[in-house]
């Protein structure tokens, strides 16, 4: 008999902060989950694949994901995703600057039993 | 003595920073023992294309232009506490920068310092534009006509030249923005060249302190997740950095704000791609292996950066004309606010096309979603938008004249008596671009020189 251990879908940002950088045609958002037995979850749900389709209407083309598992943190790098880069997007937010909370708006499925321990660091942070 | 911590303090993390940010982080860096440095940045990437075309037109221009209100509060308690300044405002023009700050001493009657001026940044000095373009971007785009500056990434070693040789202010142009600590640091502690995990230790802690604030609970705050205590009044970070190249970061007393592993983390990984190489002039800064503690309140511990080869290139940011950007707004708000919106991006959208120009444009309805879709494209995952909200209507474009963009902020006035029911609060902005790509130059093209003004000069 399997078990199936109830998840409830929240939003990454409940579980993690971030913060995102810009080079170029190029962003950079750091993904940090409040508690760091949260990061077996980003590992296995924030994927590169997942980044690039929630980045795909920006023209994104790739995106690489680099593991800090000492902090630990995510960063992921985007390419294309400044609709050409403070050069040439005409996009109220030239740098990007806004999008890490684009990437905290991905849905994420949470153990029901983990909710309050993944959320506890949020407020105190 | 043997001097084993070294205190700096960060005053602006950007050019356009809180101008009463360093008082309290001087107050607090003077009841420090040891030795004891401020730091300003001041100098991104576009800021130093208009410093040079400030200084075409004046020759005592081309500094940054916060230089005065940064240094004019903090100046006499600087050189009475012998806190030393190091800092980019210089940008393309620091001799004139530091004429202004021998200036500021006279008039507020305080000690004349002595200023060292570190130059040699500015690559069209050495290298024509000929060969400039010849060299590839790092973005893979073209440059452009017009070449404004191009200025290289010089690295701590003039700073630390600067300071052995008894400056009381260094006043540097374009240097990498870690290289303000660094430089310190190097000269406090006497880091060879080779010595790659201490020169990474230092370039951390200068990644730290840059962008000011962002270390300390501000471009952070997000109320019930993250808070932050008096973000009105956010002091500004300090770091007490060993010579092993332990570093504590802190902030200065009697401020709000915060300084936690969520805060530190954040602004490490802040602009930082593959966290195993991120490269300066100094060192190759491998971040993988660094772990933040909570020492005390406030106060955070950073160990574990790692140091590899620095790089045979330096990068150069060249700046070059960009044409112009027109923008102008209009809101519409209350009942059906939306579908007016909408009816006036509409007209705008169909005018501009009947123009027939060749010029990008864009029309966004702020409110809806302006910022995370992609021009054309919508955000899927956006929450459809109320009818009866509070909505701006902005028209923007990016064209060779000057004349397309104001003709486009006309159209947008024009919707006052000739577009839909309610239109109110119109504003325009007709900006000059300035374009910029990033090349790697030899380092053996550029010469750093430092020289003194002031005291013993």
């Amino acid at each position: 008999m399997t078990v199936v251990l109830d998840t409830v879908r929240l939003r990454l940002h409940d579980i993690a902060h971030g913060r995102s950088g810009d080079k170029g045609n190029r962003s950079n958002i750091s993904v940090i989950p409040y508690a760091e037995a949260a990061y077996s979850l980003l590992l296995e749900q924030i994927t590169e694949e997942r980044v690039l389709a929630h980045f795909a209407h920006k023209g994104a083309s790739a995106v690489a994901r680099y593991e800090l598992p000492n902090l630990p943190a995510l960063n992921f790098v985007i390419d294309d995703a400044l609709e050409g880069g403070v050069n040439s997007t005409l996009n109220l937010d030239l740098h990007g600057k806004t999008l890490s909370f684009m990437l905290l708006d991905l849905p994420v499925q949470v153990p029901l039993e983990r909710i309050e321990e993944f959320t506890l660091g949020r407020r105190t942070a | 003595m043997i001097k084993n911590l070294v205190h700096i303090g960060c005053g602006a993390g950007f050019a356009g920073d809180r101008k009463d940010a360093g008082g309290p982080v001087v107050d607090t860096l003077a009841t420090r023992d040891g030795p004891r440095y401020l730091i300003f940045e001041t100098l991104a990437e576009r800021t130093l294309a208009l410093a040079q075309k400030q200084k075409q037109r004046d020759p005592e221009r081309g500094y940054s232009p916060f230089l005065d209100a940064y240094v004019r509060p903090v100046l006499a308690r600087c050189l009475a506490n012998n806190i030393r300044i190091v800092s980019n405002f210089g940008a393309a023009n620091p001799a004139a920068g530091a004429r202004h700050i021998l200036k500021i001493a006279e008039e507020i009657g305080c000690p004349t310092p002595r200023i060292a001026v570190v130059s040699g940044d500015d690559l069209l000095t050495v290298m024509d534009e000929q060969e400039i373009r010849a060299h590839r971007t790092i973005e893979g785009l073209p440059i452009g006509d017009g070449i404004v500056a191009a200025n290289t990434y010089l690295g701590a070693r003039p700073i630390a030249e600067a300071l052995a040789g008894s400056a009381d202010i260094v006043v540097v142009g374009r240097t990498t923005d870690p290289a303000l600590v660094l430089g310190p640091l190097i000269h406090e502690f006497g880091w060879t060249e080779d010595d790659w995990d201490a020169l990474a230790a230092g370039t951390l802690a200068g990644h730290l302190l840059e962008c000011g604030a962002q270390v300390t609970g501000a471009y952070f705050a997000d109320p019930g997740f993250k808070d932050v205590p008096d973000l009105a009044h956010v002091g500004f970070p300090i770091a007490t950095i060993s010579r092993d190249g332990a570093i504590q970061v802190g902030k200065a007393g009697n401020t709000g704000g915060c300084v936690t592993p969520a805060t530190v983390k954040e602004q490490i990984l802040y602009e930082m791609h593959d966290p195993s190489a991120y490269l300066t002039a100094d060192v190759v800064l491998d971040i993988t292996g660094v772990t933040v503690t909570q020492t005390e309140e406030n106060v955070v511990a950073v160990s574990g950066a790692r140091g590899k080869t620095r790089p045979d290139t330096l990068k150069t940011t060249v700046s070059f004309d960009g044409g112009w950007l027109g923008e102008a707004e209009i809101s519409y708000a209350g009942p059906n606010a939306l579908a007016r919106a909408a009816l006036a991006r509409d007209v705008l959208s169909e005018r501009a096309r009947e123009r027939g120009s060749n010029a990008e444009y864009r029309f966004d309805i702020i409110g809806t979603s302006s910022t995370f879709d992609g021009g054309t494209a919508p955000y899927p995952a956006a929450d459809a938008a109320t009818p009866d909200g509070d909505y701006r209507v902005r028209a923007a474009v990016s064209c060779h004249s000057r004349e397309v963009a104001e003709d486009l902020a006309d159209e947008v006035l024009s919707l006052y008596c000739s577009g839909p029911a309610g239109g109110g609060g119109f504003r325009r902005n007709i900006t000059a671009q300035i374009h910029t790509a990033s090349i790697l130059v030899d380092r053996s093209r550029l010469s750093p020189s430092v020289h003194f003004l002031g005291a013993g000069a």
